[in-house]
This record gives C-alpha cells, structure tokens and sequence, in this order.
C-alpha cells in the first residue's frame, strides 16, 4: 500500500539569510558603542546629551515625516537610531543642543526622507548633515575643548608642524569630535562589524591604504612614520572608513566598484588635507564619493554568465 | 481690459515665471541672498520685460521672421542699458548690490520667451500688460525667496534684524540655501495647487505590496497520485486497490 505523498514546490528564493535592516542597523549602533562610551566618558556628560539630542531628533523627525505624509513607519528598522548616533558622534563636544538637533532633523528629512527614504538617499545623511551644519556654523563647529579647555586637534597641530604623541592618538585622550579620537574605540566596533560580517574589508582597507600612499606621494614629508600615523588616527579618517564609506545605500554594490571608490575616497581625503584650507576632509571625501558612486557602478557592473564580454549597462544603475 | 487683467494673473499665478515656468533661474539663484537684493532685481527685470514687450510687439509687423531673434536681443539690449545707465544715477545703491547680474538681464530666458511666445504674436497694450503680470510674477518669486534665505541665514526680513547671530543659518546666503529655498517654495506651492485642484496628484500612492509569503501555498500545493492510481476511477479519495 502507498500513501497519498504531499510534495510542496515552491517559488525561488530557497535558501535565505538572517539579515534584515533591523539586525543590521542594531549591530552597527553596538559596533559604536565603544566609541560612544568612550567619547561620554572622555568629554563628559555634555557629550552625552549631545549624543541623546540628536538620536532623540533623528528619531523623531522621522517619526514626523513619515505621520505627516501618510507613508509607512519605519523606526522599527533602526537606520535613523544609526543616522543620530553618527551624527552625534560627529559632533564637537561643547556644541551647543540645537546645532545637532537642526542637524538631525535636516538629515533625515531632506537627505534621507525627501528622496524617498531608506535606500533611495543618494548621500549619507549623517554625513550630509555635518557638512550643513560646518558650513552654516564654521565657528562653533570647529571649537573643541577638553574639560574647558580648548583645544586644537591633532591634525591641526600636524599642520602646524608639530609632533604628536601617538599613543594618546590611539587610544583618544585628544580633542577632537565626540567619536572620532578613539581609534581603538573604533577598531573594536569594526571589527565587531567585520566578525558579524556586517560589512567588507574592501573599502576601509582600500581607502586607508591609498590616502596612505597619497599622502606618502604628496605630503612632501615621504614616509615619514610619525607624520603618516599622525594623519591616519589623527582625524575622522577611522570613523568614516569603518563607518560612514561602508555605508550599503552609498556605497557601490559590485566588488570592483567599492575597491575603486575606497581609492577615490583615499585621493580626495588627500587631497583635502593636505592642499585644503581646513585640516579635515573626509567628510566631504565621503560625500563627494557618494555622488560618483553611480558612475563606479555603471563602470564595474560585471557581466551576467554567458554573455561574453562586458559591457556598459545602458541604463543607470540603482545608486 | 479683461484680456490685460488675464495676462496679469497668468503672469503672477498660473504661469509664473520662478515657480511654475522655472525660467531666469540665473538671477534667481544668484541675487536673492536678501529680499531687498530680489526685489530690485525683480522689480528692474519687470521695467525691461514691459518695455520690450510693448516695443517688440509694436514692431512685429516690421520684423522679418528670419531675422527676429537678433532684432529683439538688439530691443532688450538696448532697453537694459538704458535702465542700467538710469539704476546707476539715481539707485547707485541697487546698481552696487545687483552689479554684472543687470547687464545679464539680456540674456534672461524669460525676457526672450515672452517676446517669442506672446509679444510678437498680440497686439501692444497685451503685451505689455503680459510684460507687467510675468514681471511681477517674477518679482514675487524673488522676494519671497530672498525673504527666506534672508530670515534664515542672516536672521532679518529687509534688513530689520529680528534673530540673534548666534542662530544664524549662514549656509542659506550661500549657493546651497538658494537651491534648498527654491525647491521647498516649489513644492509647498504645488501642494497648494494640487489641494485647490481637489487633491488630483496629492497625498501618498498607498503602494502596499500584497502579502507574498502565501504564494507558495495557493500555487503549489498539489497533491500528486502514483500513476496506476489514476487510472482507478472516481474513487480515489481511498487510494485504489490492485
């Protein structure tokens, strides 16, 4: 005797991953913890309100947007948590409130909402946001104290010529925005993002070696070990490798595409830096590289199996 | 007269010139920094717009078609100088602010268009009523963006100071706030328009995909017979038997 078999078949995708926006998000906020603890601890409680203000912000502007014009809410996935969080820690500390409140808000309604929210923003909000708000307030935006005392940043002091000592550098005790002194704050987040397989070592490494190179070239001090560390845990230059170019909506999709744009960020934090007229300059690397990043795509997109050689997609790729 | 009343409200509503023609974007752009700095422009754009627009369509007739386009940038130029030679005797003020963006008048899109599309097709008195409700139109926009870019970005309205510096959003006098200011303004009028038109093109598409995840069972779920089994007949609820 047989028995009546049930067979189910069903549609493709078979096999699927664990990955969603939220999980993504939520290891991205645990990857900045360390550098946010860090940054609360280092510039006090100031720091702290000014990390809530614009995680609060961010939050509830999208909260606004999203009621107001009737669309889905979606602060459950996490990405505006991300988008405060970033943009706090790219605050200085002594900041006053409003400044990151603004900041958040023009993040995600302008750059992030007004193009069609999560995924169809065509630069990093977070980022996007610092550069508006650099330009509207330079004065405030580049103040930086410790415990009162204002400061210069060590890349300023590179500038100036002198020498810094690296190990304060390292390990963050130096002025600067919220999270970025900390380098090895930030390299315990990425590597977190790396071992959870959050993001690629493509970009990061691509972007930190050639400014490397970069500033070997150009910086007329060769290689010179002091300086070129100086430069790489100086600045905004491990936050916005590990963090900001990892970006998955601003960042190119093909292999190819995201060790070139790594390169391209790595030029043109070079070249800001050394022939701008500010010490700083990834964050608009970063932003800049956002808006050639459908160019990169339409350049590096592999050919299908099959059809020969490659060829340049006619229509422009999802940016 | 109804005709020049209709000419001034397609100016200054249904078609104008900043916000819903998006023409002399140039000047739009660049003077608007305050709403003093717009309304000159504006208000100086409007003097040449009716002047050539009642010359040009006084001329028409004259006019052979081969040849209009160079008659009518030799009208408006001339008609810019004098006005310029005019700004710099009695406004030197203005003459000063607005500078190389008054001889560029010229070359203004909306100048040109109006003189192409309506003046050297209508009679005089139209046209420069066409002139005047698209000048104004276009004052309007200026003024209205100038007065925003002004409050923001250096905290007062026609230079009256009403916001301390410390809140000043300096990024709106700059390239960037012009753009920012000019597509916010678009917007909120076309939602405006769009309301008044009941609501044709308004509020959210509603695009909720359908729940995907039950595919799998309406499609596929077929229960399969061993082959001898259906050849048993009707009976098949009980499996067959050999």
């Amino acid at each position: 005797m047989t028995e009546n078999k049930l067979m189910q078949v069903s549609a493709s995708p078979h096999g699927r991953s664990s990955a969603s926006t939220s999980r993504i998000m939520g290891d991205v906020v645990i990857a900045l913890l360390p550098a946010a603890i860090f940054g609360v601890v280092y510039f006090g409680f100031h720091a702290f309100l000014v990390l809530l203000a614009s995680c609060v912000s961010a939050l509830l502007a999208e909260y606004a947007f999203e009621r107001g014009m009737k669309k889905k809410l979606t602060l459950s996935d996490g990405s505006a948590l991300v988008t405060g969080l970033l943009l706090g820690l790219n605050m200085p500390p002594e900041i006053p409130l409003w400044i990151p409140i603004l900041g958040s808000f023009f993040a995600i309604i302008v750059v992030k909402q007004l193009y069609g929210g999560l995924g169809q923003n065509f630069m990093n909000p977070a980022l996007a946001a610092r550069c508006f708000l650099l330009i509207s307030f330079a004065g405030q935006m580049n103040s930086f104290s410790v415990d009162g005392v204002a400061t210069a940043t060590p890349l300023a002091l590179i500038r100036e010529g002198e020498r810094v000592d690296l190990l304060k550098l390292f390990l963050g005790t130096c002025g600067g925005v919220i999270g970025e002194t900390s380098a090895l704050a930030l390299l315990l987040g990425a590597a977190y993002l790396l071992f959870r397989g959050v993001i690629s070592p493509r970009i990061p490494l691509s972007y930190i070696c050639s400014f490397l190179l970069f500033e070997m070239l150009f910086a007329g001090r060769g290689a010179d070990w002091q300086y070129l560390l100086g430069q790489l845990l100086g600045g905004g230059l491990m936050l916005g490798a590990w963090f900001m170019a990892t970006d998955y909506v601003t960042s190119p999709i093909t292999k190819n595409g995201q060790m070139l744009y790594g390169i391209l960020l790595g030029i043109l934090t070079g070249i800001f830096r050394i022939f701008g007229s500010s010490p700083e300059g990834v964050s608009y690397a970063i932003i800049i590289g956002n808006l050639l990043v459908p160019f990169i795509e339409r350049i590096t997109m592999p050919a299908a199996f099959g059809t020969g050689r490659r060829q340049y997609v006619k229509k422009a790729s999802k940016g | 007269m109804g005709a020049c009343r209709e000419r001034l409200y397609n100016g200054v509503v249904k078609e104008n010139p900043t916000f819903v023609l998006m023409l002399g974007m140039c000047p739009t752009l660049a003077v608007t920094s305050s709403a003093f700095n717009g309304f000159g422009m504006g208000m100086t754009t409007m003097v040449v717009l009716a002047l050539s627009n009642l010359v040009i369509s006084a001329v028409r007739g004259i006019i052979p078609d081969r040849v209009r386009i160079p008659a009518f940038i030799v009208i408006v130029a001339s008609l810019v100088t004098i006005v310029q030679l005019l700004l710099q005797a009695y406004i030197p003020v203005l003459n000063d602010l607005l500078g190389i963006y008054i001889p560029l008048i010229v070359v203004n899109c909306i100048i040109l268009g109006r003189a192409e599309a309506y003046a050297s097709k209508n009679p005089p008195l139209p046209s420069m009523f066409d002139g005047v409700g698209m000048g104004l139109g276009f004052t309007l926009g200026l003024t209205l963006i100038g007065m925003f870019r002004e409050l923001l970005g250096s905290g007062g309205i026609f230079g009256l100071q009403i916001i301390p510096e410390r809140f000043h959003i300096s990024i709106f006098v700059m390239a960037p706030g012009a753009f920012f200011v000019l597509a916010g303004l678009t917007a909120m009028l076309n939602r405006l328009k769009n309301r008044s038109n009941g609501g044709a093109g308004s509020g959210g598409q509603g695009t909720v995909c359908g729940h995907c995840g039950g595919c799998g069972n309406l499609l596929c779920s077929v229960s399969r017979e061993e082959p001898d089994h259906l050849s048993g007949a009707s009976d098949a609820g009980k499996g067959g038997s050999v």
